[in-house]
């Protein structure tokens, strides 16, 4: 389950970072009110990765990375007892 | 009062201001080393976001990057972005909030203590140490220089280099100690708020007294020496530069000890998700003005001689004396704060990780909440004199500092995710990675640019390639803890 869940999410991030610049505007100097128009592009993809981050945050926070699979353990703050072991 | 004056009376007021915040957060404090370190994990989501923005970008932020946009144009406006706001966000959540949890279940401090207690290797978390304080202690020289010259320049030399620099490291030891990372937090946060603010004041200021963007664009788009500056790319910004740059810088700044530790500082999941989803937009507002001031001042003709930076420039021609004091000094007290979040670091993987496991073994937490402070002072005067005697090679090393850490990304995102990755792997992909980097700075037979592609991209590569390939065919060993990195993690 968390395999097919990840994979969209993967993609999200990759598509996000792929067009963070605008490659297919190489060399265009368009200017739209008064910045480039790959300047333009830029400032509404990190609005809209903002937002996509956000989602994911409400939506699929903890997947890939939490393990929890039997249920609600609290795993907050079990370290101090293995402290003074350790090192 | 004359720019000088102002500008030495801002510098002051703010450091006095730092002082009587760390001094409140002394008063906060339990005498151990890990409040002193990550402020107990409490970091708020405010707190946590500009005390992260505060000590990686601002220096450059002010200084250097919109001279770049000055001379070759704006697009480092997206290599940041892409660098900070994406690559970085993304590391946020896949190595930050892995950490985070780790660390709260664990208790670990520093990167090395997380990797060497999976692979139960005390060599290995003294490697990740020294191989980090190589890069940091170089890097915390260069802010030292930088603020001891800027001090020089601002006061016309009334204020000796040595003395600037002296003055400031000083100031920095007696911060650092009594207020440790709480209080850091505190001022980066005041500062990060005071340099977005200014940041927008200077720019529409700026943009009011020449017209407005269109008007400054045209200046751009009309001038022959900087009308290439508007068409996306040029000879300086290559595809394969902006990639080589955003990737090696976003990676390597997630292993900076100053901004690795933060992963562990947070206070709540919450924390580290507003952080993460609020990231992108923060790049955008701070590096937008900052850089296109930069860019249009080539198209309005702001004469910056060789070796100085335009931000101040452009302000001291269009604004008052007084708010282009403010920024430079705000600016320079950005630069302190990035050290002092160094040092405590720095101090932290001293002690942590080369001090405790190699020297004294059965260390109680207030005696090395004690050595921890004693670190910062031997670490800042250390960097000190490295500033004024400016031994051969630690520039470079400082300048190399990014792609210096990035070198260790890929080893680290391998152990949090990959099962059988084996201590033999770890340790051969971060020594050849780091021989290779270091080999391609210094040795004239290893070329820093392999088609295009830099050495620090390169680097990355041969660390992954090296460390699956050892893993592979060596055998964990038996100290190893392989699960801990994997069962029963969640958090709230």
């Amino acid at each position: 389950m968390h395999r097919t869940a990840l994979l969209p999410w993967l993609a999200a991030a990759v598509v996000l970072a792929g067009l963070t610049v605008p490659w297919f505007l190489w060399g265009s100097s368009t200017v739209v009110a008064g910045l480039p128009v790959w300047l333009w592009w830029h400032v509404g993809w990190m609005c809209l990765a903002s937002a996509a981050f956000w989602l994911f945050a409400q939506r699929a926070w903890g997947l890939g990375i939490e393990t929890a699979g039997d249920g609600s353990s609290d795993v907050s703050r079990d370290g101090a007892d293995v402290r003074g072991e350790r090192r | 009062m004359n720019a000088v004056a102002i500008q030495l009376s801002i510098i002051v007021g703010y450091l006095l201001l730092a002082l009587a915040v760390g001094l409140v957060a002394y008063r906060l404090t339990d005498r151990t080393a890990e409040d002193f370190y990550l402020a107990s994990r409490t970091l708020g989501t405010v707190v946590l976001l500009f005390t992260t923005f505060a000590t990686l970008l601002s220096a450059f932020t002010f200084f250097a990057g919109p001279t770049v946009a000055y001379a070759q144009g704006p697009e480092w406006i997206l290599v940041m972005g892409l660098m900070d706001g994406i690559i970085f966000a993304v590391l946020w959540y896949v190595i930050g909030y892995k950490q985070w949890l780790l660390g709260r279940r664990h208790g670990y401090v520093t990167l090395g203590e997380m990797l060497g207690d999976r692979f139960g290797s005390r060599w290995l978390r003294g490697l990740v140490a020294a191989v980090s304080l190589m890069w940091l202690f170089p890097y915390v020289m260069l802010q030292q220089v930088g603020a001891g010259t800027a001090l020089e320049a601002l006061t016309n030399g009334a204020v000796s280099y040595a003395a600037g620099a002296g003055l400031i490291t000083a100031f920095m030891i007696l911060y650092v100690v009594a207020a440790g990372m709480r209080g850091i937090a505190w001022t980066d946060t005041l500062q990060g708020v005071f340099m977005l603010v200014t940041t927008w004041v200077a720019l529409l200021w700026v943009l009011s007294a020449v017209g407005g963007p269109g008007a400054a664009t045209e200046a751009l788009a009309s001038n022959p020496d900087t009308a290439g500056f508007l068409s996306l790319g040029s000879d300086y910004y290559t595809v394969k530069w902006i990639l080589s740059t955003a990737i090696t810088i976003g990676f390597g700044v997630a292993m900076f000890p100053q901004v690795n530790q933060r992963f562990f500082a947070a206070g709540s999941k919450t924390v580290l998700k507003r952080t993460f989803a609020l990231w992108p937009i923060l790049c955008v507002l701070l590096f937008v003005p900052s850089f296109m001031l930069g860019a249009w001042a080539a198209g309005l003709e702001v004469a910056v001689p060789e070796g100085a930076n335009v931000l101040p420039l452009v302000l001291a021609e269009y604004t008052p004396t007084w708010f282009a004091a403010l920024v430079i000094a705000g600016a320079m007290a950005a630069m302190m704060s990035s050290s002092d979040s160094m040092l405590l670091s720095g101090s932290s993987y001293f002690t942590r990780d080369l001090y405790r496991p190699f020297v004294e073994r059965d260390l109680s937490d207030r005696r090395e909440d004690l050595i921890a402070r004693g670190g910062v002072v031997l670490f800042a005067t250390a960097a000190f004199l490295g500033s004024l005697l400016r031994p051969a090679g630690l520039f470079e090393l400082g300048e190399a500092a990014f792609s210096g850490f990035a070198q260790l990304a890929l080893p680290v995102l391998l152990a949090l995710y990959w099962r059988s990755i084996t201590r033999a792997g770890i340790t051969a992909g971060i020594l050849a990675s780091q021989g290779f980097y270091l080999s391609s700075l210094f040795l004239a037979v290893v070329p820093g640019s392999y088609a295009g592609w830099t050495a620090g991209i390169v680097g990355m590569g041969l660390s992954l390639v090296v460390t699956v390939a050892v893993s592979l065919v060596t055998s964990p060993a038996a100290e190893e803890r392989r699960a801990i990195y994997f069962d029963r993690l969640g958090a709230d």
